[in-house]
């Protein structure tokens, strides 16, 4: 039992070293403990599924809808609660969701780099709001 | 485990017995979906363009016009980078093979609007490696820019120049975007959708529409009492490059 205080020194900095990043992220401000603070649609209670669903699942339902849509022609979603909506990331995502205050947002935080559904889909508000900018 | 003789025959003959009734089944069931796909009614759209009244001359390019604001269409000036979904050429450069040598000038020279013929035997979907292009039950040769790896195999096979390939992002070459419709990225192909997008909507494509002098009849071939089909029961009707044997969806009346 000589070699305590050895083992526990190098155990000390196999850990520090181990989360250096977390706390250099946590010191410059570019990652923080508090969850992200999203903004949730004014003008609806539901979503599509219910929002664990959602949470866990949105990439395969959106990608469901993006085959249903493009290959096979299927536009309408039944709910979980028997509402029909569009099968439109555009019309249906977005006629509810912000996308800089609520995907974007949430996606920074949990450190998802893509996705790059924005390289062609568009953002209605964004447009609008471009379109508004440069008319002169 | 050792088999014995008398269950060797036992099962090689109900073996033969099941894939009798295999056979006999076979046919009751493919008549039955046979029927149901009978009777869904067939959808084959198509297009007849009567060339007598487009004004081209005039400087109308109503149609290319609307195409480009409704698929978010980039204007690039560099035309090796074009992308271009409804077009114009002059006849004599569309119609090669139907030159009389003796018409007058005038007629070589008329534009022709053209777009995407969404032939019944594309070219474009055989050569395609990952079926981001394929032909739906409806006619329309149809893109899925989500697969689409840019490898421009379609641009090679398709004959009439229909597609074209982002060379560029196209995003800063479209004056104003139209958010109902997605914008396409670098490295992908793309070409008319014969308003897919609007048809599921119950309406009809963009150009037709938006034509002022109505040059384009749109409808569904394969029903016998359809605008495009009573517009070919009445008149001469030539389509590009029939030899190849793609049997375009669009009809010129000449």
């Amino acid at each position: 039992m000589r070699d305590r205080l050895w083992i526990f020194a190098g155990l000390t900095v196999f850990v520090a070293a181990l989360t250096c990043p977390a706390w250099y992220a946590l010191a410059n401000g570019k990652a923080t403990s508090n969850p992200p603070n999203l903004e949730l649609p004014a003008n609806q209670k539901e979503c599509v599924a219910p929002a664990g669903i959602m949470r866990a699942t949105h990439m395969q339902l959106l990608i469901g809808w993006r085959e249903d849509v493009v290959r096979r022609a299927d536009r309408r979603f039944v709910a979980f609660n028997g509402k029909v909506y569009e099968k439109s990331l555009t019309h249906t995502c977005l006629g509810c969701h912000n996308k800089e205050r609520f995907c974007d947002r949430c996606h920074a935080y949990s450190g998802v780099s893509g996705p790059y559904c924005w390289n062609c889909h568009n953002d209605p508000q964004a447009v609008a709001l471009s379109t508004t900018r440069s008319a002169p | 485990m050792k088999i014995t003789r008398k269950d060797f025959l036992r099962l090689s003959g109900l073996s033969l017995l099941a894939a009798g009734c295999k056979q006999t089944v076979r046919p009751v069931t493919q008549s039955a979906s046979a029927a149901r796909a009978a009777s869904s009614e067939p959808v084959r759209w198509g297009m007849v363009i009567d060339l007598g009244k487009c004004r081209e001359k005039d400087g109308c390019n109503a149609c290319i016009h609307a195409c480009n604001a409704a698929h978010n269409i980039p204007q690039i000036a560099n035309r090796a980078h074009e992308v271009k979904w409804i077009w114009t050429e002059p006849y004599a450069a569309v119609f090669p093979s139907v030159q009389p040598g003796f018409a007058p000038q005038r007629y070589a020279e008329t534009l022709v609007p053209l777009l995407c013929n969404h032939c019944a035997d594309p070219p474009c979907t055989r050569v395609c490696p990952t079926q981001a292009a394929w032909k739906r039950d409806d006619g329309i040769v149809m893109m899925d820019w989500h697969r689409c790896i840019g490898c421009r195999y379609c641009i090679a096979a398709c004959p009439y120049g229909s597609r074209s390939f982002n060379w560029e992002d196209p995003r800063p070459s479209i004056a104003t975007i139209n958010s109902d419709f997605p914008t396409r990225t670098k490295g992908v192909v793309e070409k008319c959708n014969f308003c897919e997008e609007r048809l599921a909507r119950g309406l009809k494509p963009a150009c037709v529409d938006a034509c002022p002098q109505r040059v384009f009849t749109f409808g569904n071939l394969a029903d016998l009492n359809s605008a495009p089909r009573q517009l070919l029961r009445e008149r001469f009707a030539v389509q590009r490059k029939p030899e190849l044997g793609t049997g375009p969806s669009v009809f010129y009346l000449v």
